[in-house]
Protein backbone atom coordinates (compact mmCIF):
# COMPACT_ATOMS: atom_id res chain seq x y z
CA UNK A 1 0.00 0.00 0.00
CA UNK A 2 1.40 3.30 -1.09
CA UNK A 3 -0.37 6.49 -0.18
CA UNK A 4 2.41 9.00 -0.77
CA UNK A 5 0.68 10.24 -3.94
CA UNK A 6 -1.92 11.97 -1.78
CA UNK A 7 0.54 14.78 -0.99
CA UNK A 8 0.86 15.84 -4.60
CA UNK A 9 -2.72 15.12 -5.58
CA UNK A 10 -4.72 16.57 -2.72
CA UNK A 11 -5.65 19.81 -4.53
CA UNK A 12 -7.07 17.72 -7.36
CA UNK A 13 -8.87 15.46 -4.88
CA UNK A 14 -10.40 18.46 -3.15
CA UNK A 15 -11.50 19.95 -6.47
CA UNK A 16 -12.98 16.58 -7.44
CA UNK A 17 -14.87 16.36 -4.16
CA UNK A 18 -16.29 19.84 -4.78
CA UNK A 19 -17.46 18.77 -8.24
CA UNK A 20 -19.11 15.64 -6.83
CA UNK A 21 -20.90 17.56 -4.10
CA UNK A 22 -21.90 20.27 -6.58
CA UNK A 23 -23.40 17.68 -8.92
CA UNK A 24 -25.30 16.14 -6.01
CA UNK A 25 -26.62 19.45 -4.69
CA UNK A 26 -27.66 20.75 -8.11
CA UNK A 27 -29.40 17.54 -9.16
CA UNK A 28 -31.17 17.03 -5.83
CA UNK A 29 -32.19 20.70 -5.53
CA UNK A 30 -33.56 21.26 -9.01
CA UNK A 31 -34.73 17.66 -9.29
CA UNK A 32 -36.84 18.07 -6.18
CA UNK A 33 -38.56 21.18 -7.52
CA UNK A 34 -39.25 19.39 -10.80
CA UNK A 35 -40.50 16.35 -8.89
CA UNK A 36 -43.08 18.41 -6.99
CA UNK A 37 -44.48 19.59 -10.31
CA UNK A 38 -44.44 16.08 -11.76
CA UNK A 39 -46.11 14.55 -8.71
CA UNK A 40 -48.83 17.21 -8.62
CA UNK A 41 -49.38 16.83 -12.36
CA UNK A 42 -49.95 13.12 -11.82
CA UNK A 43 -52.47 13.69 -9.03
CA UNK A 44 -54.47 16.82 -9.84
CA UNK A 45 -53.47 17.62 -13.42
CA UNK A 46 -55.82 17.35 -16.39
CA UNK A 47 -55.73 14.00 -18.13
CA UNK A 48 -53.23 14.89 -20.87
CA UNK A 49 -50.81 16.35 -18.31
CA UNK A 50 -51.25 13.29 -16.11
CA UNK A 51 -50.33 11.00 -19.00
CA UNK A 52 -47.39 13.17 -19.91
CA UNK A 53 -45.97 13.10 -16.37
CA UNK A 54 -46.62 9.36 -16.12
CA UNK A 55 -44.83 8.73 -19.41
CA UNK A 56 -41.90 10.89 -18.37
CA UNK A 57 -41.44 8.95 -15.13
CA UNK A 58 -41.75 5.57 -16.87
CA UNK A 59 -39.25 6.47 -19.58
CA UNK A 60 -36.64 7.91 -17.23
CA UNK A 61 -37.00 5.13 -14.69
CA UNK A 62 -36.97 2.46 -17.37
CA UNK A 63 -33.68 3.38 -19.01
CA UNK A 64 -30.19 3.42 -17.49
CA UNK A 65 -28.82 6.76 -16.32
CA UNK A 66 -25.67 6.07 -18.34
CA UNK A 67 -27.69 5.93 -21.57
CA UNK A 68 -29.56 9.11 -20.66
CA UNK A 69 -26.29 10.86 -19.93
CA UNK A 70 -24.71 9.73 -23.20
CA UNK A 71 -27.87 10.60 -25.13
CA UNK A 72 -27.64 14.14 -23.80
CA UNK A 73 -23.89 14.53 -24.07
CA UNK A 74 -23.25 12.87 -27.42
CA UNK A 75 -26.71 13.16 -28.99
CA UNK A 76 -28.06 16.54 -27.93
CA UNK A 77 -24.51 17.83 -27.59
CA UNK A 78 -23.87 17.15 -31.26
CA UNK A 79 -27.08 18.94 -32.24
CA UNK A 80 -26.49 22.03 -30.08
CA UNK A 81 -23.96 23.73 -32.40
CA UNK A 82 -26.67 23.67 -35.08
CA UNK A 83 -28.79 26.05 -32.99
CA UNK A 84 -28.26 29.45 -34.62
CA UNK A 85 -26.65 32.08 -32.42
CA UNK A 86 -25.92 29.75 -29.50
CA UNK A 87 -22.26 29.47 -30.37
CA UNK A 88 -21.60 33.17 -29.96
CA UNK A 89 -23.81 33.67 -26.93
CA UNK A 90 -22.72 33.89 -23.29
CA UNK A 91 -24.28 30.44 -22.69
CA UNK A 92 -21.83 28.61 -24.94
CA UNK A 93 -19.00 28.21 -22.37
CA UNK A 94 -21.47 26.55 -19.99
CA UNK A 95 -23.33 24.47 -22.54
CA UNK A 96 -20.06 23.18 -23.99
CA UNK A 97 -18.94 21.51 -20.75
CA UNK A 98 -19.58 17.92 -19.73
CA UNK A 99 -20.58 19.22 -16.32
CA UNK A 100 -23.64 20.92 -17.78
CA UNK A 101 -24.86 17.72 -19.42
CA UNK A 102 -24.16 15.64 -16.32
CA UNK A 103 -26.04 18.11 -14.10
CA UNK A 104 -29.02 18.23 -16.48
CA UNK A 105 -29.31 14.47 -16.94
CA UNK A 106 -28.88 13.75 -13.20
CA UNK A 107 -31.53 16.35 -12.41
CA UNK A 108 -34.03 14.91 -14.90
CA UNK A 109 -33.35 11.37 -13.69
CA UNK A 110 -33.60 12.26 -10.00
CA UNK A 111 -36.85 14.14 -10.62
CA UNK A 112 -38.44 11.04 -12.16
CA UNK A 113 -37.63 8.83 -9.17
CA UNK A 114 -38.48 11.52 -6.62
CA UNK A 115 -41.82 12.26 -8.31
CA UNK A 116 -42.95 8.68 -7.69
CA UNK A 117 -41.97 8.95 -4.02
CA UNK A 118 -43.74 12.29 -3.63
CA UNK A 119 -46.83 11.06 -5.43
CA UNK A 120 -47.22 8.28 -2.89
CA UNK A 121 -46.56 10.66 -0.01
CA UNK A 122 -49.03 13.28 -1.26
CA UNK A 123 -51.70 10.61 -1.44
CA UNK A 124 -50.80 9.41 2.06
CA UNK A 125 -51.56 12.74 3.75
CA UNK A 126 -54.67 12.17 5.92
CA UNK A 127 -57.78 13.57 4.25
CA UNK A 128 -59.01 15.15 7.47
CA UNK A 129 -56.06 17.52 7.60
CA UNK A 130 -56.72 18.77 4.09
CA UNK A 131 -60.43 19.16 4.86
CA UNK A 132 -59.57 21.06 8.03
CA UNK A 133 -57.41 23.41 6.00
CA UNK A 134 -60.15 23.91 3.45
CA UNK A 135 -62.71 24.62 6.15
CA UNK A 136 -60.43 27.41 7.40
CA UNK A 137 -60.97 28.99 4.00
CA UNK A 138 -57.46 28.35 2.65
CA UNK A 139 -57.11 28.71 -1.08
CA UNK A 140 -55.77 25.62 -2.80
CA UNK A 141 -52.34 27.26 -3.20
CA UNK A 142 -52.14 28.12 0.52
CA UNK A 143 -53.35 24.63 1.39
CA UNK A 144 -50.62 23.11 -0.77
CA UNK A 145 -47.94 25.40 0.65
CA UNK A 146 -48.91 25.19 4.32
CA UNK A 147 -50.30 21.69 4.77
CA UNK A 148 -50.29 19.29 1.85
CA UNK A 149 -46.67 19.61 0.71
CA UNK A 150 -44.99 19.94 4.13
CA UNK A 151 -46.90 16.93 5.44
CA UNK A 152 -46.08 14.88 2.35
CA UNK A 153 -42.39 15.74 2.57
CA UNK A 154 -42.36 14.69 6.23
CA UNK A 155 -43.96 11.38 5.31
CA UNK A 156 -41.50 10.80 2.47
CA UNK A 157 -38.36 11.85 4.39
CA UNK A 158 -36.88 8.37 5.00
CA UNK A 159 -37.36 7.47 1.35
CA UNK A 160 -35.95 10.82 0.22
CA UNK A 161 -32.84 10.18 2.32
CA UNK A 162 -32.39 6.88 0.50
CA UNK A 163 -32.89 8.53 -2.88
CA UNK A 164 -30.28 11.20 -2.11
CA UNK A 165 -27.74 8.53 -1.20
CA UNK A 166 -28.56 6.67 -4.43
CA UNK A 167 -28.07 9.94 -6.30
CA UNK A 168 -24.67 10.42 -4.66
CA UNK A 169 -23.69 6.96 -5.80
CA UNK A 170 -24.77 7.80 -9.36
CA UNK A 171 -22.50 10.86 -9.63
CA UNK A 172 -19.30 8.97 -10.62
CA UNK A 173 -20.97 8.33 -13.99
CA UNK A 174 -20.15 11.95 -14.80
CA UNK A 175 -16.55 10.89 -15.34
CA UNK A 176 -17.59 9.22 -18.61
CA UNK A 177 -18.39 12.67 -20.01
CA UNK A 178 -15.10 14.32 -18.98
CA UNK A 179 -16.24 15.84 -15.68
CA UNK A 180 -13.30 15.94 -13.24
CA UNK A 181 -15.28 14.62 -10.29
CA UNK A 182 -13.83 12.63 -7.42
CA UNK A 183 -13.89 9.36 -9.29
CA UNK A 184 -12.24 10.92 -12.34
CA UNK A 185 -9.42 12.09 -10.08
CA UNK A 186 -8.93 8.54 -8.83
CA UNK A 187 -8.84 7.41 -12.45
CA UNK A 188 -6.21 10.02 -13.27
CA UNK A 189 -4.10 8.99 -10.29
CA UNK A 190 -4.25 5.42 -11.52
CA UNK A 191 -3.09 6.44 -14.97
CA UNK A 192 -0.28 8.61 -13.58
CA UNK A 193 1.04 6.35 -10.83
CA UNK A 194 -0.15 2.88 -11.93
CA UNK A 195 -1.64 2.36 -8.47
CA UNK A 196 -5.03 0.65 -8.88
CA UNK A 197 -6.49 0.13 -5.43
CA UNK A 198 -5.20 2.99 -3.27
CA UNK A 199 -6.94 5.84 -5.13
CA UNK A 200 -10.16 3.82 -5.27
CA UNK A 201 -9.92 3.27 -1.52
CA UNK A 202 -9.40 6.94 -0.72
CA UNK A 203 -12.33 7.92 -2.94
CA UNK A 204 -14.48 5.18 -1.41
CA UNK A 205 -13.82 6.48 2.08
CA UNK A 206 -15.03 9.89 0.95
CA UNK A 207 -18.24 8.49 -0.53
CA UNK A 208 -18.98 6.44 2.59
CA UNK A 209 -18.30 9.49 4.75
CA UNK A 210 -20.66 11.58 2.65
CA UNK A 211 -23.30 8.83 2.88
CA UNK A 212 -23.05 8.86 6.67
CA UNK A 213 -23.31 12.66 6.64
CA UNK A 214 -26.45 12.58 4.51
CA UNK A 215 -28.18 9.92 6.61
CA UNK A 216 -27.22 11.78 9.81
CA UNK A 217 -28.57 15.07 8.45
CA UNK A 218 -31.87 13.49 7.45
CA UNK A 219 -32.15 11.81 10.88
CA UNK A 220 -31.83 15.25 12.48
CA UNK A 221 -34.56 16.69 10.28
CA UNK A 222 -36.77 13.70 10.96
CA UNK A 223 -36.26 14.08 14.71
CA UNK A 224 -37.64 17.63 14.61
CA UNK A 225 -41.14 16.24 14.62
CA UNK A 226 -41.75 13.69 17.38
CA UNK A 227 -43.70 10.65 16.24
CA UNK A 228 -45.89 8.81 18.68
CA UNK A 229 -45.89 5.06 18.21
CA UNK B 1 -30.28 15.84 -40.87
CA UNK B 2 -30.68 12.68 -42.85
CA UNK B 3 -33.95 11.43 -44.26
CA UNK B 4 -36.09 8.76 -42.63
CA UNK B 5 -35.00 6.33 -45.35
CA UNK B 6 -31.35 6.40 -44.30
CA UNK B 7 -32.31 6.22 -40.62
CA UNK B 8 -34.12 2.98 -41.25
CA UNK B 9 -31.09 1.75 -43.17
CA UNK B 10 -28.84 2.63 -40.22
CA UNK B 11 -31.05 0.69 -37.82
CA UNK B 12 -31.57 -2.32 -40.10
CA UNK B 13 -30.43 -5.60 -38.53
CA UNK B 14 -28.15 -6.50 -41.46
CA UNK B 15 -24.85 -4.79 -42.25
CA UNK B 16 -24.27 -2.00 -43.16
CA UNK B 17 -27.12 -1.29 -40.69
CA UNK B 18 -26.22 -1.38 -37.00
CA UNK B 19 -29.48 -2.85 -35.72
CA UNK B 20 -27.95 -6.32 -35.43
CA UNK B 21 -25.11 -5.03 -33.25
CA UNK B 22 -27.63 -3.30 -31.00
CA UNK B 23 -29.85 -6.36 -30.75
CA UNK B 24 -26.98 -8.69 -29.90
CA UNK B 25 -25.89 -6.09 -27.34
CA UNK B 26 -29.38 -6.14 -25.86
CA UNK B 27 -29.23 -9.94 -25.79
CA UNK B 28 -25.97 -9.95 -23.84
CA UNK B 29 -27.39 -7.29 -21.51
CA UNK B 30 -30.29 -9.61 -20.72
CA UNK B 31 -27.97 -12.61 -20.32
CA UNK B 32 -25.59 -10.74 -17.99
CA UNK B 33 -28.54 -9.48 -15.98
CA UNK B 34 -30.07 -12.94 -15.71
CA UNK B 35 -26.77 -14.50 -14.65
CA UNK B 36 -26.06 -11.78 -12.11
CA UNK B 37 -29.60 -12.02 -10.81
CA UNK B 38 -29.32 -15.75 -10.20
CA UNK B 39 -25.86 -15.44 -8.59
CA UNK B 40 -27.21 -12.60 -6.48
CA UNK B 41 -30.21 -14.68 -5.43
CA UNK B 42 -27.97 -17.53 -4.32
CA UNK B 43 -25.72 -15.17 -2.34
CA UNK B 44 -28.79 -13.39 -0.97
CA UNK B 45 -30.43 -16.60 0.19
CA UNK B 46 -27.27 -17.77 1.95
CA UNK B 47 -26.74 -14.27 3.35
CA UNK B 48 -30.29 -14.00 4.65
CA UNK B 49 -30.09 -17.38 6.36
CA UNK B 50 -26.68 -16.42 7.76
CA UNK B 51 -28.03 -13.13 9.08
CA UNK B 52 -30.96 -14.84 10.75
CA UNK B 53 -29.25 -17.96 12.08
CA UNK B 54 -25.53 -17.21 12.10
CA UNK B 55 -23.20 -16.76 15.03
CA UNK B 56 -21.40 -13.54 15.76
CA UNK B 57 -18.47 -13.70 13.29
CA UNK B 58 -20.84 -14.66 10.46
CA UNK B 59 -23.16 -11.80 11.38
CA UNK B 60 -20.26 -9.36 11.44
CA UNK B 61 -18.93 -10.43 8.04
CA UNK B 62 -22.39 -10.24 6.47
CA UNK B 63 -23.04 -6.84 8.03
CA UNK B 64 -19.79 -5.49 6.60
CA UNK B 65 -20.63 -6.99 3.20
CA UNK B 66 -24.13 -5.56 2.91
CA UNK B 67 -23.21 -2.16 4.36
CA UNK B 68 -20.13 -1.77 2.18
CA UNK B 69 -21.85 -2.74 -1.05
CA UNK B 70 -24.78 -0.45 -0.37
CA UNK B 71 -22.61 2.52 0.64
CA UNK B 72 -20.09 2.46 -2.22
CA UNK B 73 -21.06 3.74 -5.67
CA UNK B 74 -21.82 0.92 -8.11
CA UNK B 75 -19.35 2.19 -10.67
CA UNK B 76 -16.46 2.08 -8.17
CA UNK B 77 -17.54 -1.34 -6.91
CA UNK B 78 -17.75 -2.74 -10.41
CA UNK B 79 -14.40 -1.37 -11.49
CA UNK B 80 -12.73 -2.31 -8.21
CA UNK B 81 -14.12 -5.84 -8.16
CA UNK B 82 -13.41 -6.31 -11.85
CA UNK B 83 -9.72 -5.51 -11.52
CA UNK B 84 -9.26 -6.87 -8.00
CA UNK B 85 -11.10 -10.06 -8.97
CA UNK B 86 -9.14 -10.85 -12.11
CA UNK B 87 -5.88 -9.73 -10.48
CA UNK B 88 -6.50 -11.69 -7.27
CA UNK B 89 -7.47 -14.86 -9.08
CA UNK B 90 -4.34 -14.73 -11.19
CA UNK B 91 -2.18 -14.20 -8.10
CA UNK B 92 -3.76 -17.21 -6.42
CA UNK B 93 -3.14 -19.27 -9.54
CA UNK B 94 0.44 -18.01 -9.61
CA UNK B 95 1.12 -19.05 -6.02
CA UNK B 96 -0.34 -22.47 -6.81
CA UNK B 97 2.09 -22.71 -9.69
CA UNK B 98 -0.58 -22.51 -12.37
CA UNK B 99 -0.40 -20.26 -15.42
CA UNK B 100 -2.36 -17.00 -15.36
CA UNK B 101 -5.67 -17.02 -17.22
CA UNK B 102 -7.54 -14.38 -19.13
CA UNK B 103 -10.92 -14.13 -17.45
CA UNK B 104 -13.87 -14.07 -19.80
CA UNK B 105 -15.52 -10.63 -19.69
CA UNK B 106 -18.96 -12.24 -19.59
CA UNK B 107 -18.17 -14.34 -16.52
CA UNK B 108 -16.46 -11.43 -14.78
CA UNK B 109 -19.44 -9.17 -15.44
CA UNK B 110 -21.84 -11.73 -14.00
CA UNK B 111 -19.66 -12.31 -10.95
CA UNK B 112 -19.22 -8.60 -10.23
CA UNK B 113 -22.87 -7.66 -10.70
CA UNK B 114 -23.90 -10.80 -8.80
CA UNK B 115 -21.86 -9.79 -5.77
CA UNK B 116 -23.48 -6.33 -5.84
CA UNK B 117 -26.95 -7.84 -6.24
CA UNK B 118 -26.30 -10.33 -3.46
CA UNK B 119 -26.04 -7.60 -0.84
CA UNK B 120 -29.39 -6.05 -1.74
CA UNK B 121 -30.93 -9.50 -2.16
CA UNK B 122 -29.79 -10.46 1.36
CA UNK B 123 -31.75 -7.60 2.86
CA UNK B 124 -34.86 -8.20 0.75
CA UNK B 125 -34.96 -11.93 1.55
CA UNK B 126 -34.17 -11.37 5.23
CA UNK B 127 -37.13 -9.02 5.50
CA UNK B 128 -39.36 -11.45 3.63
CA UNK B 129 -38.39 -14.37 5.87
CA UNK B 130 -38.98 -12.26 8.99
CA UNK B 131 -42.47 -11.44 7.73
CA UNK B 132 -43.51 -15.12 7.73
CA UNK B 133 -45.72 -15.84 10.76
CA UNK B 134 -43.62 -17.79 13.27
CA UNK B 135 -46.48 -20.21 13.85
CA UNK B 136 -46.17 -21.62 10.33
CA UNK B 137 -42.49 -22.46 10.84
CA UNK B 138 -43.15 -23.87 14.30
CA UNK B 139 -45.96 -26.00 12.91
CA UNK B 140 -43.58 -27.41 10.30
CA UNK B 141 -41.03 -28.26 13.00
CA UNK B 142 -43.78 -29.85 15.09
CA UNK B 143 -44.54 -32.11 12.12
CA UNK B 144 -40.94 -33.25 12.30
CA UNK B 145 -39.78 -31.63 9.06
CA UNK B 146 -36.02 -31.39 8.64
CA UNK B 147 -34.67 -27.82 8.15
CA UNK B 148 -34.18 -28.32 4.41
CA UNK B 149 -37.61 -29.81 3.83
CA UNK B 150 -39.13 -27.09 6.01
CA UNK B 151 -37.38 -24.47 3.95
CA UNK B 152 -38.50 -25.96 0.65
CA UNK B 153 -42.11 -26.65 1.60
CA UNK B 154 -42.99 -23.86 4.02
CA UNK B 155 -40.51 -20.99 4.10
CA UNK B 156 -39.86 -20.62 0.37
CA UNK B 157 -43.51 -20.54 -0.77
CA UNK B 158 -44.40 -18.23 2.12
CA UNK B 159 -41.57 -15.78 1.53
CA UNK B 160 -42.07 -15.39 -2.22
CA UNK B 161 -45.12 -13.09 -2.11
CA UNK B 162 -43.41 -10.91 0.50
CA UNK B 163 -40.16 -10.75 -1.44
CA UNK B 164 -41.50 -10.34 -4.98
CA UNK B 165 -41.89 -6.53 -5.05
CA UNK B 166 -38.32 -6.15 -3.77
CA UNK B 167 -37.07 -8.81 -6.18
CA UNK B 168 -38.79 -7.02 -9.08
CA UNK B 169 -37.08 -3.76 -8.11
CA UNK B 170 -33.72 -5.54 -8.00
CA UNK B 171 -34.25 -7.03 -11.45
CA UNK B 172 -35.02 -3.57 -12.85
CA UNK B 173 -31.91 -2.17 -11.22
CA UNK B 174 -29.64 -4.98 -12.46
CA UNK B 175 -30.77 -4.54 -16.07
CA UNK B 176 -29.82 -0.89 -15.78
CA UNK B 177 -26.66 -1.45 -13.71
CA UNK B 178 -25.43 -3.83 -16.39
CA UNK B 179 -24.89 -0.70 -18.52
CA UNK B 180 -22.01 0.13 -16.16
CA UNK B 181 -20.17 -2.95 -17.43
CA UNK B 182 -19.61 -0.88 -20.59
CA UNK B 183 -17.04 1.13 -18.64
CA UNK B 184 -14.80 -1.91 -18.14
CA UNK B 185 -15.10 -2.72 -21.83
CA UNK B 186 -17.48 -5.65 -22.18
CA UNK B 187 -19.73 -5.21 -25.15
CA UNK B 188 -23.33 -5.11 -23.99
CA UNK B 189 -26.06 -2.78 -25.16
CA UNK B 190 -24.57 0.48 -23.87
CA UNK B 191 -21.13 -0.12 -25.36
CA UNK B 192 -22.54 -1.51 -28.62
CA UNK B 193 -24.57 1.67 -28.93
CA UNK B 194 -21.56 3.85 -28.34
CA UNK B 195 -19.68 1.91 -30.98
CA UNK B 196 -22.49 2.25 -33.52
CA UNK B 197 -22.97 5.92 -32.72
CA UNK B 198 -19.27 6.69 -32.90
CA UNK B 199 -18.89 4.95 -36.24
CA UNK B 200 -21.86 6.57 -37.93
CA UNK B 201 -21.84 9.91 -36.06
CA UNK B 202 -25.59 9.53 -35.52
CA UNK B 203 -25.33 9.80 -31.74
CA UNK B 204 -28.88 10.95 -31.11
CA UNK B 205 -30.51 8.22 -33.18
CA UNK B 206 -28.58 5.34 -31.66
CA UNK B 207 -28.82 6.39 -28.02
CA UNK B 208 -32.54 6.91 -28.48
CA UNK B 209 -32.78 3.42 -29.98
CA UNK B 210 -30.84 1.96 -27.03
CA UNK B 211 -33.08 3.78 -24.56
CA UNK B 212 -36.09 2.31 -26.36
CA UNK B 213 -34.59 -1.19 -26.10
CA UNK B 214 -33.98 -0.78 -22.36
CA UNK B 215 -37.52 0.52 -21.97
CA UNK B 216 -38.87 -2.53 -23.77
CA UNK B 217 -36.88 -4.80 -21.45
CA UNK B 218 -38.26 -2.95 -18.42
CA UNK B 219 -41.86 -2.97 -19.61
CA UNK B 220 -41.73 -6.66 -20.51
CA UNK B 221 -40.25 -7.46 -17.09
CA UNK B 222 -43.07 -5.49 -15.49
CA UNK B 223 -45.58 -7.77 -17.19
CA UNK B 224 -43.67 -10.92 -16.20
CA UNK B 225 -43.38 -9.88 -12.56
CA UNK B 226 -47.06 -8.93 -12.50
CA UNK B 227 -47.93 -12.46 -13.67
CA UNK B 228 -45.50 -14.03 -11.18
CA UNK B 229 -46.96 -12.04 -8.31
CA UNK B 230 -50.54 -13.02 -9.10
CA UNK B 231 -49.36 -16.63 -9.38
CA UNK B 232 -47.58 -16.61 -5.99
CA UNK B 233 -50.41 -14.69 -4.33
CA UNK B 234 -53.08 -17.16 -5.46
CA UNK B 235 -55.28 -18.20 -2.59
CA UNK B 236 -54.40 -15.11 -0.58
CA UNK B 237 -57.17 -12.68 0.35
CA UNK B 238 -57.15 -9.57 -1.87
CA UNK B 239 -56.49 -6.26 -0.15
CA UNK B 240 -59.00 -3.47 -0.85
Amino acid sequence: MNFSWIFSYWPLLAAGAVQTVLLLVISVGFGFLLAIGLALAQIIGPRWLRWLARGYCTCLRGTPLLIQLWLLYYGVGSLLPLVPGLRGSFLWPIVREGFFFAAVSFTLNYAAYEAEVLRGALLAVPKGELEAGRSFGMSSWTLLRRIWLPRAIRIALPTIAGEVVLQLKATPLAFTVTVMDLYAVAYKVRQDTLLVYEPLMVVTVFYVFLTLLITRAFKLVEAQVPVRR
Amino acid sequence: MSSTQSMLELLSPYPPGWGGVLLSGAFSTVMISLGAYLVGMLIGLLGAIGKLKGNRPVLFVLDVYTTAVRAIPELILIIGLYYAGTDGLNRILLTLGLPAIEINGFVAAIAVLGIVQGAYMTEVLRGAILAIPVGQIEAASAFGMRPFLRFRRIVLPALMPNALPGLANLWMSVTKDSALIAVVGYQELALATRLAAGNTKHYFLFFLAAAALYLVITLLSNVVFGLLESRFRRGQPKTV
